[in-house]
C-alpha cells in the first residue's frame, strides 16, 4: 500500500503546509533549498526588477518623446539609462532565465533536486542582496557631497570614466560590487546545472535523450563559467584602481582604457548568448508541443547551440570597431561575427521544420514563440549589418544599435520569457493563465514593441546618437521619437494586463491538472505544482518523449530513435 | 490505454553516472581558470609598459624554494589521499601534515618576499604598472593558496580529533583536486612573472 500513499502525497492530498501561519510560510520560503521554490523566487524577483527597470525605460522614453523636453536633468538621465541597462541584464534577464533552469532542469531529467541544493540557495540569496545593493545606491550612493547617487557610467562602464578622478563618490563602487555578487550567484547556478545534467539524470536518460532545454541549459552554464569571470576580474581590477591606487585602467600611468573594453566585451558578447540561448531552449520545448510534432533535428539543434557558444567567445571586438583596430583585427572579428549566423540560421530552419506540416495550436505560448521567430530573424539580420566594419563605423553608438539589441533582448528574449511563463505557469502554480487576457497581452505587446523599436532603426540611420538626454527640433527625429514613446506606453499597458492576468490566476485561475498541454517531457508527469520530492516513483525513460511513450504504449518513440 | 498491444521495452542495463562532486569541482576549476587567465593576460599586456622604475629585473628574484615546496605538496597530498582510501588514517595524517607545512612554507616565503619589496624597496601596488600587475596576480594566487590551506587545516583538525576515515576519501580527493589546480596556476604565474615578465 505504500505506493498508493506516496501517490496521494504526490497529488497534494496530504499537505501539512496548509495549516502553517503566515510567518511560518515566509520562514519556509527563506530557509528552503528546494529547486522549485528557489526557481520561483528567482523568477518573481526578476519580474519585480523588470517592472522597476521598465518604469525607468518609460521615463527615458518620456524625456525623449519631444525635443528639448525637461522632464529629467542630464545627470538623472545618465543614471536612468545606466540603471535600466544594468538591471535588465543582471537583475532581470539572468535571474529569470536561471530561475527557469532551476525549476525545470531537475524535473526534466527526472531528478529530485539540483545536485547541490544548499549551494543553490546560497547563490539565490547572493543574487538577491547584490540586486538590492544596486538599487540601494539611490539612497546610499553619495559618499561625497554632490557627487551623485546611482551609477551613471553606462552599463558597460568604460574606463577611464570609472576611475577615481572622474567618478567621485561611491556610485561606481555600487555598480562593481552588486554585479560582482550577482555574478558569483550565477556561477553557483551554473555549476549546479552542469552537475545535475551530468550526474542526476534518471535511469535510461542518456545524454542523447535529454530534453533540448536541459541540453541548452548545460551550454549556457558552461558559457557562464567561462564568460562571467572576465567581468568579475575586470571589476576587481577597477576596484584595486579605485581604492588601492593601482593603474590597470589609469591612462596617466601608462594603463590602457582599451583593456577594459576588451575585458568587458569578452564577457559582454557571450552574455548576449547566455541570455538568448535560454530563449532558444524555451522555443525548442514549446514549438514542438504546439505543433504536435517531434522537434526537427534534435542533434543538430544541440550541436548548433554548442557551435554558437564556441563562436560567441571569439567575436567580442565587434563592439569595438570604432576604437580603431588593425585591418586584420577588423576582418577577423567581422568574419567570426558573421559566422554566428550559420548555426543560428540552422536553428531557425529547424524550428520552421518543426512547425511545417504540424497541427498548430495557436495558444498564447505559441503566439509568443511565433513572434520570437520573426523578430529574432530581423535582429539577426541587423546584427549581420553591424558586423560589417565600415557600416558599424557609420552607425556605432547610434539608435540603430539600440534598436538592434532591443530586438534581441525584447523581441526574442522577453517574448520567449512570456511564452515560457504562459507555458509553465500551470505547472508551477497548478492554475492556468487566462487565454483571453493572454491574447490581449500578446497583441498589445507585439504592437507596442514594433511601434517603439522599428522607427528607432531610422532614428539611428539619421544619426541620432544613443545616450543623449535630449535632441533639437528640425532634424527629422521628432515623429520617430514620438511614435517610439507611444509604443512604450502600449507596451506598458500590455505588461499591466500580464500582471493582472497573473494575479487573477493565482486567486481564481482554472485548475490546470498535471498535463494541460498534452506535452511529452517529464515535468508534466507529476502533479501541478509538483511535490517537494518531484516524483513519487523515480522515473525511467527510453526516448526523448517519455510521456508520449506512456500515453501511446502501442507506438512508443524508442522504436524509432 | 491499449495495454493489449503495448510493446514491452527492453530493460535498461546498469545506470552509472559521474559523481556530482567531481563534476562540481571540475566546473569550479574551469571558472577559476577563466578568472586567472584575465589577470595573466593583463600582466603580459603590461610587461615593459611601466613609465617609471623599479623594473622586474631590478627587484625580483625567482622563488625557487617556494616553488619546489608548493609543487611537492601536490605529490604529498596524493600520498595522503591514497593512504586514506586504503583506510590507513595514521599515514594519511602524516602526509596531510607535510602538505600543510609545505603550503605554509610557500605562504611564509611569499610574505618575506612582499616584506622585502614593500618595506625595503618601497615598491607597492601604486608604484607603477609592474607593481599593479605583480601584486594583483601573485596576490590573487596567494589568496587561493590561503583558501586551500584553510580547508586543509580544517581536515587536519578532524584528523587530530580522530574523525577522518575511509568514507571521507572521496571528499578529500576533491579538495586535493583544488590543491592541484592551485599548484598548476602557480606554474603559470611563475612563468609569467619570473620568466616572461623579467
Amino acid at each position: 500500500m505504500a505506493g498508493s500513499i506516496d501517490h496521494e502525497i504526490a497529488l497534494g492530498a496530504v499537505d501539512e503546509r496548509q495549516s502553517l501561519p503566515i510567518l511560518g510560510h515566509i520562514h519556509e520560503w527563506v530557509v528552503t533549498v528546494d529547486h522549485k521554490r528557489l526557481g520561483i523566487m528567482y523568477i518573481a524577483g526578476g519580474l519585480f526588477f523588470f517592472l522597476v527597470a521598465g518604469l525607468q525605460a518609460a521615463t527615458i522614453r518620456l524625456q525623449l518623446a519631444v525635443p528639448d523636453a525637461g522632464i529629467v536633468p542630464p545627470q538623472v538621465f545618465n543614471r536612468l539609462l545606466t540603471m535600466h541597462g544594468t538591471a535588465m541584464v543582471f537583475l532581470v534577464g539572468m535571474p529569470i532565465l536561471t530561475g527557469f533552469f532551476n525549476y525545470l532542469v531537475p524535473l526534466m531529467v527526472g531528478a529530485t533536486d539540483l545536485a547541490f541544493p544548499r549551494l543553490n540557495s546560497f547563490g539565490f540569496w547572493l543574487w538577491l542582496f547584490g540586486a538590492m545593493l544596486l538599487y540601494f545606491s539611490y539612497i546610499g550612493g553619495d559618499g561625497l557631497y554632490g557627487a551623485g547617487t546611482a551609477p551613471d557610467v553606462g552599463w558597460f562602464a568604460y574606463a577611464p570614466l570609472t576611475e577615481r578622478p572622474f567618478s567621485r563618490g561611491n556610485s561606481t563602487d555600487y555598480w562593481i560590487l552588486s554585479i560582482f555578487l550577482t555574478s558569483v550567484g550565477s556561477t553557483a547556478t551554473a555549476i549546479n546545472i552542469i552537475a545535475t545534467a551530468f550526474s542526476m539524470r534518471c535511469k535510461g536518460m542518456t545524454l542523447n535523450k535529454m530534453p533540448v532545454l536541459a541540453w541548452l541549459a548545460v551550454v549556457v552554464a558552461f558559457m557562464m563559467l567561462i564568460a562571467l569571470p572576465p567581468l568579475s576580474a575586470a571589476q576587481a581590477m577597477l576596484l584595486l584602481d579605485r581604492y588601492l591606487g593601482a593603474h590597470f585602467f589609469d591612462t596617466q600611468a601608462g594603463g590602457s582604457a582599451l583593456l577594459w573594453q576588451h575585458f568587458f566585451w569578452i564577457f559582454g558578447h557571450p552574455e548576449v548568448y547566455i541570455l538568448v540561448i535560454p530563449a532558444f531552449a524555451f522555443a525548442s520545448e514549446i514549438i514542438p508541443v504546439f505543433s504536435r510534432k517531434v522537434i526537427f533535428g534534435y542533434q543538430v539543434m544541440v550541436a548548433a547551440s554548442i557551435a554558437i557558444a564556441f563562436i560567441s567567445l571569439g567575436v567580442w571586438a565587434h563592439h569595438m570597431f570604432a576604437v580603431g583596430m588593425t585591418p586584420a583585427g577588423n576582418a577577423f572579428f567581422a568574419t567570426s561575427t558573421m559566422l554566428v549566423g550559420v548555426p543560428t540560421g540552422i536553428k531557425i530552419f529547424n524550428w520552421l521544420g518543426t512547425i511545417w506540416g504540424g497541427k498548430i495550436r495557436l495558444r498564447v505560448p505559441m503566439l509568443f514563440s511565433l513572434g520570437f521567430l520573426f523578430q529574432f530573424l530581423i535582429a539577426g539580420l541587423t546584427g549581420i549589418m553591424l558586423a560589417v566594419a565600415p557600416f558599424d563605423w557609420q552607425l556605432t553608438d547610434t539608435y540603430f544599435v539600440v534598436a538592434h539589441f532591443h530586438y534581441v533582448l525584447i523581441g526574442a528574449i522577453v517574448f520567449m520569457i512570456f511564452a515560457a511563463i504562459y507555458y509553465w505557469f500551470p505547472k508551477a502554480t497548478g492554475r492556468m493563465l487566462s487565454e483571453r487576457l493572454g491574447k490581449w497581452h500578446f497583441w498589445l505587446f507585439l504592437i507596442g514593441f514594433h511601434l517603439t523599436f522599428d522607427p528607432l532603426h531610422f532614428a539611428g540611420l539619421r544619426g541620432m546618437p544613443r545616450r543623449i538626454y535630449t535632441y533639437q527640433p528640425g532634424r527629422g527625429l521628432e515623429a520617430i521619437n514620438l511614435i517610439a514613446s507611444i509604443g512604450a506606453v502600449v507596451q506598458a499597458v500590455a505588461v499591466l494586463i500580464f500582471v493582472i492576468n497573473v494575479l487573477r490566476s493565482l486567486i481564481a485561475g482554472e485548475e490546470a491538472g498535471p498535463d494541460p498541454w498534452d506535452a511529452w517531457t517529464l515535468e508534466w508527469s507529476t502533479a501541478s505544482p509538483p511535490p517537494e520530492y518531484n516524483f513519487a516513483v523515480a522515473p525511467e525513460v527510453r526516448s526523448r518523449r517519455p510521456l508520449w511513450d506512456r500515453k501511446h504504449p502501442e507506438d512508443p518513440d524508442w522504436l524509432y530513435e | 490505454m491499449a495495454a493489449a498491444n503495448a510493446i514491452t521495452a527492453p530493460a535498461t542495463e546498469s545506470w552509472v553516472l559521474p559523481a556530482r562532486g567531481r563534476v562540481g569541482i571540475l566546473c569550479l576549476i574551469l571558472t577559476e581558470s577563466a578568472f586567472f587567465s584575465i589577470f595573466v593576460a593583463a600582466y603580459i599586456f603590461y610587461v615593459g609598459k611601466s613609465l617609471s622604475g623599479p623594473y622586474p629585473r631590478e627587484v625580483l628574484s625567482a622563488p625557487i624554494l617556494n616553488t619546489v615546496c608548493l609543487l611537492s605538496s601536490s605529490i604529498t597530498i596524493v600520498f595522503a589521499v591514497r593512504a586514506l582510501r586504503a583506510g590507513n588514517t595514521r599515514t594519511f595524517g602524516l602526509w596531510w601534515l607535510v602538505t600543510l607545512l609545505l603550503g605554509l612554507e610557500f605562504m611564509g616565503g611569499t610574505a618575506l618576499e612582499w616584506h622585502r619589496l614593500i618595506y625595503w624597496e618601497g615598491f607597492t601596488i601604486r608604484t607603477n604598472l609592474f607593481g599593479t600587475t605583480y601584486y594583483s596576480l601573485v596576490g590573487l594566487h596567494a589568496l587561493h593558496v590561503t583558501i586551500g590551506l584553510i580547508m586543509i587545516l580544517i581536515v587536519m583538525a578532524f584528523t587530530v580529533s580522530g574523525h577522518m576515515s575511509e568514507r571521507h576519501a572521496e571528499r578529500t580527493e576533491l579538495l586535493s583536486w583544488y590543491w592541484h589546480f592551485v599548484d598548476a596556476v602557480w606554474v603559470v604565474v611563475f612563468l609569467t612573472v619570473y620568466v616572461i615578465g623579467r
